[in-house]
């Protein structure tokens, strides 16, 4: 039997009623290893006003570049205090903040290695189907091999690299379009 | 480690593009360059796996969350999550949120001039069974005004949020109801051009899972994306 997968539709304006139960801001709890990290920014429009009724999704690796789910067959720790999933809404200026652990590497597929990265889906009024994008570490060396970084225009790569400021504090925004500056999307 | 199999990619004209201009939101906020292929890793093959520990009692039963009953016409729905493989997905968070029978979101944002319901909140999650199969009790919410355009209203409708086994089958989408004269004028409903993808969001009644002198019931069965069959090429 095939079927085709129900079709997407909007998450409105008032998706908090259903949502915010769930929402996690700190993926990390005391006992998690790694190194802590935390990240902001804005999600803003293409006339660059704040989107303040967005929502971010986060998925990612633990400290050693393992996912805590049966898919991952890596001969590699689970660890018991780390889930890895984030659910974060802004704030009426458009503003996420969330605290996490930088994850390990994770394998890429043909053999390659993927530098550290989260997974990203954005929510919001307005967008028919959620958008998936992916956050990487300014400065990780494993950015220059990375498999994905390397489909992605050079130009354009700087999106998806958060950049810490002198407090340490990673800066990565959503600009959902934009002609120089929109974040890459992908095509999932 | 070798190389697992992706999900499957749309079928043309049942998902939605993101510029959609009859639903003008969508004219400031969708992607103007395009989409960067995604090929499938283990980053996306992966997903939160967030189950029956965090459901309590009552949390699929959207009338008993309060003292009182809720105004409205009570409802039950029920349904099938399948993968497009035609395989029951189990084990996964369904969340739903919707307007109340007057057509009023328990939300601080929604100015429309209808009454709340002390009654009622709005807000249901299960966890699907072992063979896919989930259940809300609810009212049927009502039609409501929007911004979008002259005398536009939104059909009567319930959102729903599923995770599904991995990054991939994440789904939001929502469930309308048989016979609504307002999907015809709906640019969110028609989003997309294929008709049977649109039909399946419309609940069918059910008149089996009617409860006599109780509450009506209905049908919607949800697909999540499948994977492929093969494994990419090495």
């Amino acid at each position: 039997m095939t079927l085709n997968a129900t079709t997407s539709h909007t998450v409105g304006p008032y998706y908090h009623i259903g949502l915010t139960w769930l929402n996690r801001e700190d993926l990390a709890n005391a006992g998690t290893l790694g190194e802590r990290v935390a990240i902001t920014g804005q999600v803003v429009d293409g006339n660059g006003d704040v989107v303040n009724d967005a929502m971010l999704e986060v998925w990612q690796a633990n400290a050693a570049g393992k996912y805590d789910h049966p898919e991952d067959d890596q001969d590699k720790a689970l660890d018991p205090n780390f889930e890895g999933f984030g659910r974060v809404p802004v704030d009426g200026e458009g503003r996420f903040r969330f605290s996490t652990i930088k994850p390990g590497s994770v394998p890429g597929l043909k053999g390659t290695t993927q530098a550290p990265h989260l997974v990203v889906l954005v929510f919001a009024r307005g967008l028919v189907k959620h958008l998936l994008t992916r956050i990487y570490f300014d400065g990780e060396a494993a950015n220059g091999d990375d498999p994905l970084l390397a489909c992605v225009p050079a130009e354009r790569r700087r999106t998806l690299v958060a950049k810490a400021d002198a407090a340490g504090v990673y800066q990565w925004n959503v600009v959902l379009q934009g002609t120089d500056e929109e974040t890459v999307f992908f095509d999932y | 480690m070798s190389d697992k199999p992706g999900y499957r990619r749309p079928q043309a004209g049942t998902q939605p593009d993101y510029l959609h201009p009859a639903y003008q939101s969508t004219n400031l906020r969708s992607p103007s360059k395009p989409l960067v292929f995604l090929p499938h890793s283990l980053s996306e093959i992966t997903g939160p796996t967030i189950g029956a520990e965090r459901i309590a009692e009552h949390d699929n039963d959207l009338t008993a969350q309060h003292d009182g009953e809720p105004q409205g016409e009570r409802i039950i729905i029920h349904g099938r999550v399948l993968d497009e493989n035609g395989l029951p997905v189990p084990g996964i968070l369904v969340e739903i949120w919707q307007a109340n029978a007057a057509g009023r979101y328990n939300h601080k944002r929604d100015l429309h001039d209808a009454p709340l319901d002390p009654n009622f909140t709005g807000t249901g999650r299960t966890v699907t069974d072992a063979d896919g199969w989930y259940q809300f009790q609810t009212i049927k919410p009502g039609a409501y005004p929007w911004g979008n355009h002259h005398n536009a209203w939104r059909p009567a409708h319930i959102h729903f949020s599923l995770f599904g086994p991995s990054v991939l089958t994440r789904l939001v989408t929502q469930m309308y109801f048989p016979g609504d004269p307002l999907l015809a004028y709906d640019p969110i409903y028609n989003c997309v051009p294929d008709t049977s993808a649109k039909e399946r969001l419309i609940a069918s009644f059910d008149l089996e899972k009617t409860v006599p002198h109780y509450a009506l019931g209905y049908r919607w069965d949800i697909v999540l994306r499948g994977r492929d069959a093969t494994p990419m090429e090495k």
